[in-house]
Formats: structure tokens, C-alpha cells, sequence
């Protein structure tokens, strides 16, 4: 630009505009609304991180003690706020520990943004000093990626990955910047995505598939509501409830849909899947419609698919075409946003009442009630049951608590005794089933609604996966509570081991440090739990406590999670005992 | 309809030849998002070709593979997922127009005796691309099963080298890639236009 005829005022406004690529980066970020990074710096991003230093008033930076723990937060932070989290890491080793988190992020469906530094750009491919591909090895747990070798890519590169990340269906996108780019100069302005020619996210909602369905909803005899976290991403929890309501329909939630209904509401009748509850099992395999919204019909949900749902006609609201007849073959699809196709479905369907076919359902829950539920919730033995712990949260909480699960025996237990009353309240690791997730992703959940209880519930496995991650919630006195259920095994594989294994217990069981040392290392409140008579107490204590805390409760050694539709059964299958 | 989704083809399960003709921004590193939808199947990718097109800046990839309709729908289907792709469709063989390429390297020699090569090549619609000294370059165009009845019939006079491309394709429906590019330019919203479903 000719600057020459410009007055001094004009001048400064031109020369502020210049700026490295690494300030492009953090000034990017502020124009779509960051306000916290978590990540952890290297050699191929120190740039950015030494432009950081200057930001500091504008971006909070949180240093986890692990990558993935960044990638995790990030994901914590997405699914209780919406907003796209975002997490640093240098390039080789600090990207590949990203990759867990970014593969979750995708199965997931979770808006995140990753920024990798790279090497510069001359030695791209030269095998350099912590060089590895990122781009290759990310693609195929991605919803896009792209490699930065100019400053003036950065704007553009971000602008499009925040569109991307966080719209249509959601998912992880990861920007590798290498090392020249950040250090270089360029004019910068910056423009936010909202189009790019090859990507449509939001597809048009037919007319004439919402009248189908409509006309299917009207006709059907037994209709049956799945509840998937599509609900949940679009925002349509109220005109599910709309629709729930005027049609009468019984609806179950899937694991990642849990909290798009509360629990109580009196159509709401159990939770789906391979631990999930009885009658929603069951009675998936009598339904005469299944109307499925905003689920992709997971394995773990469907069981066996050639025993599912047969004798029901499909009604599919899927936002990605993908997910449309992959699994189950739909009668009929409505390709669109969740939101938008029960808002158009809302005004087509009758008034009607299911009393008869969802007294079916209750019929169930006696049943399981008697042979699964009352042992858990009430136990006559000595030993404390995950369930009662859990159930106990739930009522001291007021099932209000965000609730942060790990992957495991007691996720299934969270899933199926929290009463969830919150939307946006339930956050696990459910397609990828990542060991670790939780502690990460309960610091991000909380900072992202600081003003929400947030308990992350884990497993004494999963816990020292990524127990480096106390250190992260004791720098920032992040007000995390963690609730380790202790059985010493590997609870869920040794479960299986049981059942399908002649109990051969191949290395499941867990000689465990001291939880409560370690806490106490960590400078964070800690208690344990061994006798029942003592959980009342340490729970109002756990939850009542200012700033963090971690209880440990010791459980049932051999406890098993039922009801169990078996790996490969069908739904019709599910084991109560 | 070849380019739908949905097939009501009661040989849905058959397995045959599907031609996966996909329309992309040329952008390097789509080749390797596009190819590990595939690897991550097990689909063995039976023939690929690359090009530009009447468009400035858009690629098409032409992909053969051996499946199922069904699978091949679904592999569609994960390919219009990628951001920088414009569209995906499946067709089958009688829904194209289409041709390969083949090259066979000949010893000089073989000509030298009678008519007999020579014919071969006339008859069979190939063309003598090159004349040296020690070998003949013969070029022929044609479906595969064509440049390789020519394969077998040079095979026993001692074919030195033989190559053949993957297949170009081109749908026998009249759309223009043109209007497509034109439509998904000038929609105002993000919503659905090419990819339709």
C-alpha cells in the first residue's frame, strides 16, 4: 500500500493492522469470541505462545499437564457452553497426544479447534526435529484440516475453521501452522465465514418427507421417540418437548442424549442401549414406528441389526446424510437439523395420548425395578453399590449438577441412576469409550459454566489415565469435584470377563496408590468413603465444598452392571440378571 | 435416476462395477482424504483418475470399485462429507460414457514378418503411436475389456511393456457442471443445493 498521501492518524491505523502471523492467530481467535485456550506449549509454537504473553489480559491461557487433556477440556468446555473450544500443542509429540481427543471430538460430533505448530516450512518433510505429518494423520479423524505456510493464510484458515467446527453437524477441526508463518508479517483483516461453496451444513427441510412422517406419526398404533444428542446440538429440547407432548409418545434417550429430557417428565421412559433400561429395549422390538431424532444408531444402541426393530417402520431426522440407511433403513428420512424438522412436524401431528402403550413401559420398569434397581439402590449387603452413590449425587445435586463421566462401569451406572434435569448436563466419551476423558473434560465443562456444579464421575482406571490433570484444576483452583468409585479392577472388561470369559481375570485388577495422598499433593480437599453409614455425610461435604475436592468411594469389588443386552444380541436379548 | 441414493433395484447386493464420479476444489491433500474413505472399508479401488474440468479451479476424480450398490452408496455418501467436496455420485456402467487408455511396447521385429501385427492393430482400433528402431509403441482406446483382447493377442509375439489408464467418465444425464457450480455460488443460505439428498 502507497502510504505516502495518508495523514499520521491514517498511518498508525495501516501500520496496526501489520502484525505477525502469530498475533494473526490470537487476534483471530478474539474476533470469534475466545476467551480461554487450553494447551501446552513447544518448540514449533512458542511464537505463538510468546505472543501469548501479551494477550494475557484478553485470552486466559490453562497449561494442562498433557495434551490430551487439552483436547479433552476443549470438549468439556463445547458441550456444556455450545461454543467452540479451542487447545494448542506444539508439532510431533504434542500433536499425535491431541489425536485421542480430536478422534473423540469427531465420534462425538463436539465443535473443537485445534492449533498445532509445525516445523518451518522449509523443512517440511525433511524429518526434522519433532516433525510428523499432523495434516495425514489427523485426516481421518477430522471434519476438515489445513497446513498454514503463509501468514496470510491464518485469518482465513481460522475464520473457516470456526464455521466448520461448529456448524451442521459439529466436530474437530485442527489448524497446523508451521513455525515461518508465525514469525512472518502480514496485512491483516479479518472476515468470519459464513459460506464456503462446497459445504452446506444446514440442508433444506423438505416438505413432503415432514408430511410422511406426519402421516406415519398420526397413523401408528405404538409409536416410540429415540432421543439422540442431535436434539441437544440443534437446541430443540422445547420443541421436542412440544412435540412429546402432542403426540403422547413414549421417548427413551440414547447415552449421548441424556438431559434433552428430564427424567421425570412422565412420558420420559429409560435410557436406551446395552446397559440401558428394560423397557426401552424391549419394547423397541414391539414398537409398530420408531421415530429416531438427531441419533445414528450406534451399535451399543442397536444391538444386533438384524433382530432390530423389524417389525416398526423408521422415521429418521438426521442432520448427516451419512447416517441416513447406514445402520437401519429408514421408511421415511428427514434429512435436516433436529430443530427445524420437529418445528415443521409440530403443527402436522394429532393430539393424542399413548396411556395404554406407555403403561407397557411402566410395566418394565416394575420388572427391572424388582430384580435390578431395588438391590442397587437399596442393598442388603455391607459392601457400598455404585448405583446408590450415584443416586445419592443425583438427590443431594438435585440432578442439577453438570456431570462429567469417564468410560466404564460406572459411566453405565451414571447413565442409567443420575436424574438428569438440566439440559446440556450429561458429558462423557460415548462413541470413542476414552479412558481418561473425564478429569480433562470436567475442568473444561467448568469453565465453561463456572456457575454449575460439575462432578466428574470416574473409575479408578480411568482416573490415572489422566491424573496429571489434578495439577491443571490445582493451578487454577478450578472448582471441580471428582468422584472416584474405587472397586480396584478394570471394572467393565472384568464384568465381561465374568460373562463371557469364564472369569479369567487377565490383567483387570488394580493395585491402586493412595487417592487421597496424591489429592493432598496436589494441595486439593479429599476424603474417602469405605462404610455406608458415612457416604450421607461426605457427600454434603464433597458437594458443599468451595473450589475443588475429590472423594474417593471404596465400592463393591464384583459388582456387575445390568440390565446387559450381550455384545452382538439383539435388544430383545437384554439380560437382568 | 443413477445419481439418487436410494435404489429400489431389487440386485441391490450384487456385486459389480461402480463408477464414483466426484466433482472437488482443487486443493492438494483431497486425493488422500478421498482415497482413505476407502482404505478404511477394505474397498480396493479398482481404477482412479484424476482431472481438470470445464470449470477453472475443480477437479473430477473418476473412481472404479467392485462392490455392492449399497456399499458404494454409502461410500458416496462419507465422500460428499468432505468440506472441499462439490458433489458425489455413483454410476453404473450403462449410465456413463466412458474409456481407458492402454499403451503396448512391441519389439520392432515383430512387424518385420508379414501383414499379421499389422492388421491386428487396423482391425482392433488401435493406432501405431511411436516407431523405433527396436520397438513399437501401439496405442488403444476403449472399454477394459477391449485393450485387453488386445493385450492377449500381442501377448505371444513378445509384448515388452503394457500399461493401461484408469477410467474417464462422463454421465449420459445432461446436467452441466457449470449450472451446478453457477446454483451453488449464487445460494444465498448454507443450505443443501448439489449434495442434495
Amino acid at each position: 500500500m502507497n502510504t505516502s498521501t495518508l495523514s499520521i492518524e491514517q498511518k498508525k491505523m495501516v501500520e496496526k493492522r501489520k502484525m505477525t502471523g502469530s498475533e494473526a492467530v490470537l487476534q483471530s481467535l478474539l474476533e470469534e469470541g475466545v476467551e480461554t485456550i487450553f494447551g501446552y506449549p513447544g518448540g514449533a509454537i512458542m511464537p505463538i505462545y510468546d505472543e501469548l504473553y501479551k494477550f494475557q489480559d484478553r485470552l486466559t491461557h490453562m497449561l494442562t499437564r498433557h495434551e490430551q487433556g487439552a483436547a479433552h477440556a476443549a470438549q468439556g468446555f463445547a458441550r456444556v457452553s455450545g461454543r467452540t473450544g479451542v487447545c494448542f500443542a506444539t508439532s510431533g509429540p504434542g500433536a499425535t497426544n491431541l489425536i485421542t481427543g480430536i478422534a473423540d471430538a469427531q465420534i462425538d460430533s463436539t465443535p473443537i479447534v485445534c492449533i498445532t505448530g509445525q516445523v518451518p516450512s522449509h523443512l517440511l518433510g525433511t524429518d526434522a526435529f519433532q516433525e510428523t505429518d499432523v495434516i495425514g494423520i489427523s485426516m481421518p479423524v477430522t471434519k476438515w484440516n489445513y497446513q498454514v505456510t503463509k501468514p496470510e493464510e491464518i485469518p482465513w484458515a481460522i475464520a473457516r475453521a470456526f464455521y466448520i467446527a461448529n456448524s451442521g453437524r459439529p466436530g474437530p477441526v485442527l489448524i497446523d501452522i508451521t513455525k515461518d508463518a508465525q514469525f512472518g508479517e502480514m496485512e491483516y483483516s479479518y472476515k468470519k465465514c459464513e459460506k464456503i461453496r462446497s459445504y452446506h451444513p444446514y440442508p433444506i427441510l423438505k416438505e413432503d418427507k415432514v408430511a410422511e412422517a406426519a402421516a406415519l406419526i398420526n397413523e401408528a398404533k405404538k409409536p416410540f421417540l429415540l432421543i439422540g444428542q442431535g436434539v441437544l446440538i440443534s437446541g430443540a429440547q422445547e420443541e421436542l418437548k412440544t412435540f412429546m407432548e402432542k403426540t403422547g409418545i413414549p421417548a427413551a434417550s440414547t447415552l449421548m442424549g441424556l438431559s434433552a429430557v428430564p427424567v421425570d417428565h412422565p412420558q420420559y421412559v429409560g435410557y436406551l442401549g446395552m446397559h440401558g433400561n428394560y423397557g426401552p429395549n424391549i419394547k423397541t422390538n414391539e414398537c409398530d414406528l420408531l421415530i429416531a431424532v438427531g441419533m445414528r444408531f450406534d451399535d451399543r444402541v442397536t444391538g444386533d441389526l438384524n433382530k432390530y426393530a423389524k417389525q416398526a417402520k423408521v422415521i429418521h431426522i438426521e442432520i448427516d446424510p451419512a447416517e441416513i440407511d447406514k445402520n437401519v433403513k429408514t421408511d421415511v428420512a428427514i434429512n435436516a437439523d433436529a430443530k427445524a424438522a420437529l418445528h415443521g412436524l409440530i403443527p402436522l401431528v394429532e393430539q393424542r395420548q399413548h396411556t395404554d402403550w406407555i403403561a407397557e413401559f411402566k410395566a418394565c420398569d416394575e420388572k427391572e425395578t424388582e430384580k435390578v434397581i431395588t438391590n442397587e439402590l437399596f442393598p442388603t449387603t455391607d459392601e457400598i453399590k455404585m448405583g446408590e452413590v450415584i443416586r445419592l449425587l443425583s438427590e443431594k445435586s438435585e440432578g442439577k449438577a453438570i456431570v462429567v463421566t469417564d468410560v466404564g462401569q460406572h459411566q453405565m451406572v451414571t447413565s442409567r441412576y443420575y436424574e438428569f434435569k438440566d439440559t446440556r448436563t450429561n458429558v462423557t466419551s460415548g462413541g470413542l469409550g476414552t479412558m481418561g476423558f473425564a478429569l480433562p473434560a470436567a475442568l473444561g465443562a467448568k469453565t465453561g459454566q463456572p456457575d454449575k456444579q460439575v462432578v466428574a464421575v470416574i473409575g479408578d482406571g480411568g482416573f490415572q489415565m489422566t491424573i496429571q490433570e489434578l495439577a491443571t484444576i490445582f493451578q487454577y483452583q478450578i472448582g471441580v469435584k471428582v468422584l472416584i468409585l474405587n472397586n480396584n479392577f478394570l471394572g467393565m472388561v472384568r464384568q465381561w470377563q465374568q460373562l463371557f470369559f469364564d472369569k479369567r481375570y487377565s490383567s483387570t485388577e488394580l493395585v491402586n496408590p493412595d487417592f487421597q495422598l496424591i489429592a493432598q499433593g496436589y494441595g486439593i480437599a479429599c476424603n474417602k468413603v469405605e462404610a455406608r453409614d458415612d457416604l450421607s455425610g461426605a457427600m454434603d461435604d464433597f458437594l458443599n465444598h468451595e473450589g475443588p475436592y475429590l472423594l474417593e468411594v471404596v465400592v463393591e469389588k464384583e459388582e456387575n452392571v445390568f440390565p446387559m443386552v450381550p455384545s452382538g444380541a439383539s435388544v430383545s436379548e437384554i439380560r437382568l440378571s | 435416476m443413477s445419481n439418487l441414493i436410494y435404489s429400489e433395484s431389487s440386485d441391490e447386493q450384487q456385486i459389480k462395477d461402480y463408477t464414483l464420479s466426484v466433482l472437488t476444489e482443487d486443493k492438494s491433500g483431497l486425493l488422500n482424504h478421498i482415497t482413505i474413505i476407502f482404505t478404511r472399508r477394505k474397498i480396493n479401488i479398482v481404477s482412479l483418475n484424476v482431472s481438470v474440468t470445464e470449470v477453472p479451479g475443480l477437479s473430477r476424480f473418476s473412481i472404479v470399485i467392485t462392490s455392492t450398490r449399497d456399499q458404494a452408496e454409502k461410500v458416496v455418501k462419507q465422500i460428499r462429507k468432505l468440506i472441499d467436496v462439490l458433489g458425489a455420485f455413483v454410476y453404473e456402467d450403462d449410465e456413463i460414457y466412458y474409456q481407458e487408455i492402454a499403451l503396448y511396447k512391441v519389439p520392432t521385429d515383430i512387424f518385420l514378418n508379414g501383414n499379421t501385427i499389422e492388421n491386428l492393430v487396423r482391425n482392433s482400433g488401435a493406432r501405431i503411436l511411436v516407431i523405433e528402431k527396436d520397438h513399437i509403441v501401439i496405442e488403444k482406446t476403449g472399454h477394459k475389456e477391449e485393450t485387453h483382447r488386445l493385450y492377449k493377442e500381442l501377448e505371444p509375439y513378445g509384448l515388452l511393456e503394457f500399461v493401461r489408464s484408469g477410467r474417464v467418465a462422463i454421465s449420459k444425464s445432461k446436467r452441466k457442471t457449470e449450472a451446478f457450480i453457477k446454483e451453488l455460488e449464487e445460494t444465498r443460505s448454507n443450505q443443501l443445493s448439489i449434495k442434495d439428498y
